[in-house]
């Protein structure tokens, strides 16, 4: 595959300009190495079975553009929550932008992922949480060998983070096609919180392929809350790797809002290393055209007396195409665990397609699982109701899909967002209405 | 009589594996090893036509071109295809016209089985054709079909007496090239059944089926056909059983279902090969291929009660062509000691108003593991497809694991599709309340499993019914934790 050689051969030059660390050094050799056996994913490959990357692999990416762009605080205000006080990190091309960011070192630190792989003040946290639960497979061990840039953020013990950290990736198209691998490491440790909002957009009709890797780390009582907005370019395709660990008590939430790109594709992972820990996964996907959308997430549950919730609504119009698959492993010694899973879809056009594959894999006993999964149509009766009402059909279908996705958003706990996800929907769906009837 | 609790208990204490037994019956078995002249020889000794031979040859080749598929959730030793012997026949088999001329230790045999065919001649109105070591031996009730129209006899028998017939259906709904161990059937399959149901017929009693597995280092490899013509009903039943031995053995089925027009098939099979000793050595490896076809407003349900086996690797399917054709999938895996099984169902939807149920009942024990692995596809055409899945798994010990792997993919928006799936144990308070009422903990746990199955049970012909309620409790014997 001719990507796959570019990106082989140009990690000498990336090395070289980077390497200041050696055992970063040793990590990236090793993860390069591979994704170099491994490969890009195929469609042999089960995981992978309904979602084909051949057609975004075909672009000729540029992979380390060295232009310094920049841009217009008022041409991407829109994408910011704005509304609300907030740190943010802002990255266009890759690189940081300083001049849209807003950091800190004040108690805890909100900053740039290069900064902390070369200064020593964080040896100690890189060297303990950097790639340690991100899988070994093909692209997150792609985005391992060229991990250099994302966002930094280390919450210490007992530390409450007043405002929400938004995280924003530009692409502004001043190369032909480009390859972006932002490399995030969230660490919060005992009895912190922070939230969270991420977001990658792409400004050109130049098309964008982003491979990221987030890490997670929820210490002990820890509380993170991380809401995915992915409404991007109908050229921007995206992979994002999400790997979540929990300790004891911890409550993780990860809310993700799937309403375009070309390609998305969202691995999300927690593992449970603890008791009595909340991972909550939920979604809403609202697509159309020939957008594709694939869920794939996994919660292993390690240790005893806990829970996971998922919810993911999905409503597909036109060509379509959506993939939800829902992975829950307890653990021998996982007893007592309470897993529940929930994927409802439906279908807006007979050109459209769902792949549903939830799955259960118990080796305990004492424990509670289940997960439902279904396909269908709104309701008719509910649709003629409102139209005897006086609710015009397309505000009356607008309605009843809004009711649908609720479930996710009554979780959503900043109103801001709540509120920009809920007037998206209303854009996605055509109507101008503010459901808050 | 009905059939009590302390009789179960009593049959627990005595009994371990009650069929593993290993009949001395002289019989013909070809040596071990696979090539195409052992093809053609197993064709020849069936003096089969030459189209029969082709077929298998190019069976054959295309097998050998095959790899094992790794993909179900499973770990065992690999067959080793060379070591196994293709062909084993009990010896001097004459034509026989009644009961009275077969060989008095095979009906020996099939008395311990519990088949005892005078009695099931009589009673159970079951006409049966059994089938030792791949081979026909004998045939119940043929008249009495053959006044119907119906046709039930050794697929060997059919391919000389009906070759037109076997020729138009043989290997339309599972290809030879459908996967390695259905292109490994077609080549050397031995015998099976065959079945035919004309028009309009409705067949009067339960066509049934008795594979059994005597001789050592053998595989078995049967291939049933049924073909349902327009209008007919037909409810088939299939039990197997092996001897106890200490190697595994191979067991690779092919079952072709054609329903036709306004047809109704029905398909029972109680599997209780041989499942190894408690160490998890022996037993036998059950790798089946399952198919139907449903042609318009026709509808195909399969029941089975999985207990026996080594590795069960087995995907009972339905293909719904036809508009407003239905198809069924009932089943209850019970998996103890070191049992592995991955078992379920495919139902392809293809014509418009197609409606299919999956109701799925696993239960582990012991350091089993038991998955199931369904698929539901609605195609672009399909409108107003239907389908409802239930998967609910039972754990028992902690040792044990069950795992669902279903996949739903809709092309359709007129779909409706309702998947559902649920992990437990058995209850406390389940427990304590049987206990507070005087029914000890062993017997609460029958109960409770026979509950948990019921669904799938009450599908079962009655005959069937109650012997594959004796057979969950059975396979379950030691369980409770």
């Amino acid at each position: 595959m001719e990507l796959k050689e570019k990106i082989v051969s140009s990690y000498v030059a990336f090395e070289n300009k980077v390497d200041m660390n050696s055992d970063i050094h040793e990590i990236r050799s090793k993860a390069l190495q591979n994704f170099e056996d491994l490969g890009f994913p195929t469609k042999k490959l089960e995981a992978w079975k309904y979602t084909s990357l051949n057609a975004v692999l075909k672009e000729d990416y540029s992979l380390f553009p060295e232009k310094e762009n920049t841009i217009e605080l008022a041409d991407v205000k829109k994408y910011f929550i704005d509304d609300i006080d907030a740190y943010k990190l802002v990255f266009i091309d890759g690189k940081y932008s300083s001049f849209l960011s807003e950091t800190t070192h004040d108690t805890f630190d909100v900053c740039l992922m290069s900064s902390a792989l070369a200064k020593p003040k964080y040896k100690a946290v890189i060297e303990n949480y950097f790639n340690k639960i991100a899988k070994q497979d093909n692209l997150t061990s792609l985005n391992t060998a060229f991990a250099n840039e994302g966002a930094y953020i280390y919450i210490p013990k007992n530390v409450e983070v007043e405002k929400p950290i938004q995280i924003l990736n530009f692409t502004t198209g001043s190369e032909a096609a480009i390859l972006l691998q932002p490399r995030n490491l969230i660490v919060v440790e005992q009895n912190a919180h922070v939230q969270i909002i991420e977001r990658h957009q792409s400004l050109t009709s130049h098309p964008a392929l982003t491979n990221a890797v987030t890490e997670i780390f929820a210490a002990k009582d820890a509380t993170v809350d991380l809401y995915k907005i992915q409404n991007d370019a109908t050229n921007a395709s995206l992979v994002d790797n999400t790997y979540i660990e929990q300790k004891s008590n911890s409550v993780v939430s990860v809310h993700t809002f799937s309403f375009g790109g070309n390609i998305t594709r969202n691995n999300l992972n927690f593992y449970q290393r603890g008791e009595h820990i909340d991972s909550i996964l939920k979604g809403i996907t609202i697509i159309e055209g020939k957008q594709h959308v694939d869920h794939h997430t996994l919660v292993h549950h390690i240790e005893p007396n806990c829970e996971s919730h998922q919810d993911y609504k999905g409503i597909y119009d036109e060509r379509a195409t959506a993939v939800f698959n829902g992975k829950v492993v307890v653990d021998k010694e996982a007893q007592k665990t309470n897993a529940y899973q929930q994927n409802n879809n439906i279908l807006i056009s007979d050109k459209a397609t769902i792949n549903a594959k939830p799955q259960l894999e118990i080796f305990a006993d004492d424990v509670k699982c289940s997960h439902g999964c279904t396909i269908g149509q709104l309701d008719d009766a509910a649709l003629f109701y409102m139209q005897q009402r006086g609710i015009p059909k397309k505000e009356g279908k607008a309605l009843l899909m809004y009711a649908f996705a609720n479930t996710v958003l009554e979780s959503v706990k900043i109103p801001e967002v709540k509120q920009r996800i809920t007037k998206l929907i209303a854009e996605k769906l055509g109507v101008d209405i503010g459901f808050d009837l | 009589m009905k059939y009590t609790e302390d009789d179960l208990e009593k049959e627990l204490e005595t009994q371990e594996y009650k069929y593993g037994f290993y009949t001395d019956i002289e019989s013909e078995t070809f040596a071990k090893g696979l090539n195409e002249e052992v093809v053609i020889a197993i064709s020849k000794k069936k003096n089969e036509p030459q189209w029969m031979t082709d077929w298998r040859l190019e069976a054959f080749r295309v097998w050998k071109k095959m790899e094992e598929p790794e993909w179900a959730n499973v770990r065992y030793e690999k067959p080793k295809f060379q070591d196994i012997a293709y062909y084993s026949a009990p010896k001097e088999k004459p034509k026989l016209n009644s009961l009275d001329e077969v060989d008095p230790e095979l009906l020996d045999t099939f008395k311990r089985l519990g088949i005892s065919l005078d009695e099931q001649k009589k009673l159970a109105n079951v006409a049966v054709d059994i089938v030792m070591d791949s081979v026909s031996v004998a045939t119940t009730f043929k008249k009495t079909l053959g006044e119907k129209g119906i046709i039930f006899m050794p697929i060997s028998e059919a391919i000389q007496e009906h070759p037109a017939l076997v020729k138009k259906y043989l290997g339309t709904v599972v290809p030879t090239t459908d996967n390695f161990y259905a292109a490994l059937n077609s080549a050397v399959f031995s015998d099976g059944s065959f079945c035919y149901i004309p028009k309009g017929v409705r067949c009067p009693m339960e066509l049934s089926t008795y594979f059994r597995i005597n001789e050592g280092g053998t595989g078995q490899f049967e291939r049933t056909l049924v073909v349902a013509d327009k209008g007919s009903f037909v409810s088939y039943l299939e039990g197997c059983t092996a001897p106890s031995r200490d190697e595994n053995q191979l067991h690779a089925a092919v079952v072709e279902l054609i329903a036709m027009d306004d047809a109704e098939i029905k398909y029972s099979t109680v599997q209780n090969w041989y499942p190894g000793n408690k160490e998890g050595k022996g037993g036998v490896y059950n790798f089946v291929t399952k198919r139907g076809i449903c042609e318009n407003n026709a509808k195909i349900s399969w029941t089975q009660v999985e207990t026996g086996s080594a590795v069960t690797w087995k995907y009972p399917s339905c293909i719904l062509k036809g508009n407003n054709s239905v198809g069924e999938f009932y089943s209850i895996a019970v998996t103890n000691n070191h049992q592995q099984a991955d078992t379920g169902t495919k139902m392809i939807h293809l014509g418009k108003n197609t409606k299919s149920t999956i109701i799925s009942k696993g239960i582990s024990a012991g350091h089993s593991q038991n998955s199931y692995r369904g698929l539901v596809q609605i195609n672009s055409r399909a409108e107003n497809a239907r389908n409802f899945s239930q998967c609910d798994s039972l754990l028992m010990g902690n040792a044990c694991g069950a795992h669902t792997f279903p996949y739903i993919e809709v092309k359709n928006k007129s779909a409706q599709i309702e998947h559902e799936a649920t992990t437990s144990k058995i209850g406390e308070e389940q427990l304590f309340y049987c206990n507070q009422r005087g029914i000890d903990t062993e017997k609460a746990i029958a109960l409770i499993v026979n509950g948990f199955s019921k669904e799938v049970l009450n599908k079962l012909p009655m005959e069937f019914a109650v012997e594959a309620q004796k057979l969950l409790e059975i396979s379950l014997e030691g369980s409770v934790g």
